[in-house]
């Protein structure tokens, strides 16, 4: 007994005394080996992130080394027989759908979010939410079918011709009603974003301090003055963000605009025309380019597509980040 | 302060224009549902999921290679891409405070917001142009590089809002970090987790672009990892735009299939955190 | 028989040799804990001897739970968090290199103040967690029976072993969570406001049992109610503003407290 105290006295360590039926050596060599393999895998990401941009660099390098990129953004004719690759068209295509697809979407998400979160019983909310998100689980090739069989031949007989009687003196509804076209793709487009619109605007408007709203209420406001005084400022920029978001999604949405836009490289000022987008001709073109300037040119395409979304979807990003935390750094 | 009765009917009024936006989302929901539905299910039959297809003007065939392609490649893109995806985002929650972390996350959050065909064009260089033909591997190269920063991020979530009580009440039983974190944090967060994958797989199923000129296209059934090979997206994208009546028709079919794959695993993923919340305190 | 109770805290050294030359069990020497710039533990030494009961007493935002959780290196989780001083436990510092927090974690057990029992595991696998996440195999089953019976939970829970923990009241979870820590054999207990998300039955009931477990253990329990001090512990420590003010035998802070802060404090004049 005595002896056993006098090593606990000298510093003799105790914990090694006790019995340890484990691995207790390796405790923390497991800790080691563990998080090393977290941090590998969370650097994988940044890996793949470089590999993204270091492989559409190399593809697209051969284009570049005889076309300027300015020269190939503000070249409007593409003709892979001559050799000649201007993106105009398509950056104007992937431009015009993706504007039309949210002057139409923004509006109607900013209506149902508001609805779900503000207007609806709180008991009815997740019946309203969980249609809206089938919309985004629905593929995009099949809303590319569903694009050919309804909204092209709808387009064709009855919205453009109405369109062109009611609103033809503006340029962009003039011309002949095929269906295919900038509206087509840009409708199909609208559709497509919409979830994702609501879903980040309405995760926005719910934190909207409760206090504020029911500061508006209690001053006898109505639930449309409670949102107009306190919902809306409040989310202002995060439903600013939640478009940027969907214009991300739109910009670089490829199948169903490859199926509607009709695949023309001209470039019109009416909706009505057929157009092509950046994503459209990489889908049509690429399996079948063969020499390395073509598939290069494609894959700048990619790389403007890339570029432009990147800055997008990192902008929206951040205003939808700034507005959650946003009421607790005003506090401060 | 303006009349009493105006403010009611502003009120009224755009509770309805809200209501009518609700309308407008829902109409197009509805129209590509029966569409699907009503022009699909005539032919659907055994040997559409078990035939390969036949030239255009012959009875019957059907998109079975499709099929298999499809599943075979999701398969090998979640040998990819969910653990590393699973892994990224436990990385984020426990260790993603640091420089390195907040790089992390700002990276798998716009990476999920790129273009599916961007992705394709990078498979093709990585896979495709070292070994000189298409191949499955290289569509299922892209879908798993598409499963990554959208699980990274899904993941972090549902492991921050474990409580960080069951973390103490491991550390303070004497268990070492990996063994919390993995038995403790990432078990509670199970459900949760699996759900985010059935989304993440639901995702990529259904995707097209990244496959067109990476796993490219087959006419026969393969489950070689280097050979081209037949999805269920691109069959359809084929069928669509072709010129031919009964084509369209297979489109239609091929794309039920693909939507009751595709809503198979929403639905688990539903099923599963609706018990999770039932399971919940 | 478990090959840790040879170790128990029963055979530790008897202090019958001599009360002035034990080394107490746990000894605090100059501890500071700082939260980034803020200085939460300022400089505090005191002692506590074996099988006994030591409070820790003090307004909110004092600093006693930070304390509490420097005896089991807790705060080595939290980045900013900087601990200098000793705390030596059977003599041995835990702030060395030498000491894996770990293994120290087993020694030291620790119950908290809201019940967290994991959510995902049975009753039983509750409490046989400390085991079977640190991969300790064995007769399992024992140790619960053992562990449940010395939390004074066996007999509401026998028959109900493999039914999920949160189904249990929140006094049964958080007599789960010290039947759970106990399980491990620790030999010091450390108890953060155990009582205070309970209601006055459950925490008439912990209080009972931190009567019987002091025959084991040696218990050090941080508690926002002096009546609660004042019935379960040997000693009581006072904490104000992140400084040990005075500590004493437990009658004595309550009846003839030496320090002024001391005597406001316990009759209530602040708090």
């Amino acid at each position: 007994m005595a002896e056993s105290r006098a090593n606990v006295l000298d510093g003799a360590p105790p914990m090694v005394e006790r019995p340890q039926s484990t691995d207790t050596a390796g405790e923390g060599a497991g800790d080691r080996l563990y998080y090393g393999v977290l941090w590998v895998l969370g650097f994988f990401v940044l890996v793949v992130a470089g590999l993204i941009v270091l492989n559409l660099a190399l593809v697209s390098r051969p284009l570049f080394a005889v076309e300027g990129v300015w020269d190939f953004v503000k070249g409007d004719d593409w003709d892979p027989v001559t050799q000649k690759f201007g993106a105009l068209p398509f950056i104007y295509g992937t431009l015009v759908t993706s504007l039309v697809a949210v002057v139409v979407a923004v509006p109607v998400a900013i209506g149902l979010a508001l609805f779900i979160t503000q207007f609806a019983p709180h008991k009815l909310a997740p019946f309203l939410s969980t249609p809206v998100e089938w919309l985004a689980a629905i593929p995009s090739v099949v809303y590319g079918l569903w694009g050919l069989a309804v909204l092209v031949p709808w387009l064709r007989t009855s919205v453009e011709p109405f369109l062109g009687r009611a609103f033809g003196f503006l340029p962009f509804f003039k011309g002949p009603p095929i269906g295919f076209g900038y509206l087509a793709a840009g409708l199909c487009l609208a559709v497509m974003i919409l979830p994702t619109v609501v879903s980040v605007s309405a995760e926005v408007m719910k934190t909207t301090p409760e206090a504020q709203r029911e500061a508006a209420l209690a001053l006898g406001a109505t639930t449309w003055e409670s949102v107009t005084w306190s919902v809306m400022p409040h989310s202002r920029a995060g439903i600013l963000g939640a478009s940027l978001l969907g214009l991300g999604r739109a910009l670089g949405e490829t199948m169903a605009v490859t199926m509607l836009i009709g695949n023309s490289r001209n470039i019109s000022i009416s909706l009505f025309a057929p157009g092509y987008s950046l994503p459209a001709v990489i889908a049509n073109e690429f399996a079948e380019a063969t020499d390395n300037i073509h598939i290069g040119a494609l894959a700048a395409c990619g790389l403007i597509l890339f570029v432009i979304t990147f800055l997008l979807n990192a902008a929206a990003r951040w205003l939808v980040t700034a507005v959650q935390k946003g009421p607790a750094r005003v506090v401060t | 302060m303006r009349h009493f009765a105006f403010r009611r009917f502003m009120n009224v009024f755009m509770t309805v224009l809200c209501g009518v936006a609700l309308v407008a989302a829902f109409i197009p929901l509805i129209s590509v549902l029966y569409l699907v539905i009503s022009k699909g299910a005539a032919g659907l039959s055994w040997d559409f999921f078990t035939q390969l297809p036949k030239p255009v003007g012959e009875e019957g065939g059907g998109i079975g290679n499709a099929l298999v392609g499809t599943l075979y490649m999701v398969g090998l893109a979640c040998l990819m891409g969910l653990p590393v995806g699973v892994g990224a985002g436990v990385f984020l929650a426990e260790r993603g405070d640091g420089t390195v972390g907040k790089t992390v996350r700002f990276v798998a959050e716009v990476l999920s917001g790129v273009p599916s065909i961007v992705i394709g064009i990078v498979a093709y260089a990585m896979v495709v142009i070292p070994m000189r033909h298409f191949s499955a591997l290289a569509g299922s190269v892209a879908l798993a590089i598409m499963i990554v920063p959208y699980l990274a991020c899904s993941t972090e979530e549902l492991i921050r809002v474990v409580p960080t009580s069951l973390r103490e009440a491991s550390l303070a039983l004497g268990v070492t970090n990996w063994r919390t974190s993995l038995l403790v944090i990432l078990r509670t967060a199970m459900t949760g987790v699996v759900t985010a994958c059935l989304l993440a797989v639901a995702r990529v199923a259904g995707e097209t672009a990244p496959l067109l000129f990476t796993a490219l296209n087959n006419q026969y059934w393969n489950v070689s990892p280097v050979q081209p090979t037949a999805s269920l997206t691109v069959a359809i994208y084929n069928y669509a735009i072709s010129p031919y009546e009964d084509w369209h028709a297979k489109a239609w079919t091929a794309a039920l299939v693909l939507l009751m794959l595709v809503g198979l695993l929403n639905l688990t993923s539903r099923v599963l955190t609706r018990n999770r919340l039932k399971g919940a305190r | 028989m478990n090959a840790l109770a040879s170790s128990a805290p029963d055979s530790a050294p008897a202090v019958a040799a001599g009360a002035a030359i034990a080394t107490p069990k746990v000894e605090v020497q100059k501890l500071n804990v700082w939260f980034a710039k803020n200085h939460a533990v300022k400089d505090t030494s005191l002692a506590v001897q074996v099988h006994t009961v030591l409070a820790v007493i003090g307004p909110s935002g004092c600093g006693k739970s930070t304390f509490l959780r420097a005896l089991n290196r807790m705060h080595d989780l939290v980045p900013v968090a900087r601990v200098t001083g000793k705390v030596l436990v059977d003599g041995q510092d835990l702030y060395t290199r030498e000491v894996d927090p770990v293994l120290l974690r087993r020694r030291v057990g620790m119950v908290f103040q809201r019940p967290n029992p994991f959510p995902t595991m049975s009753i039983e696998e509750n409490v046989a967690a400390g085991l079977v996440l640190n991969g300790i195999s064995g007769n399992h089953a024992e140790v619960v029976e053992r562990s449940l019976r010395k939390a004074a939970l066996w007999d509401e829970v026998k028959d109900r072993l493999g039914h999920a923990a949160t189904s249990l009241s929140g006094g049964q979870q958080q007599r789960l969570c010290i039947a759970r820590a106990l399980a491990i054999e620790p030999e010091v207990l450390l108890m953060d406001e155990p009582a205070s998300a309970l209601d006055p039955i459950a925490t008439a009931k912990i209080e009972e049992l931190i009567h019987e477990l002091k025959e084991h253990y040696t218990i050090i329990i941080v508690t926002h109610s002096m009546q609660q001090a004042a019935r379960v512990s040997d000693h009581t420590a006072f904490f104000y503003m992140g400084e040990l003010v005075e500590m004493g035998a437990t009658e004595q802070i309550f009846t003839n407290p030496k320090e002024r802060r001391t005597e406001d404090y316990v009759t209530g004049k602040f708090g």
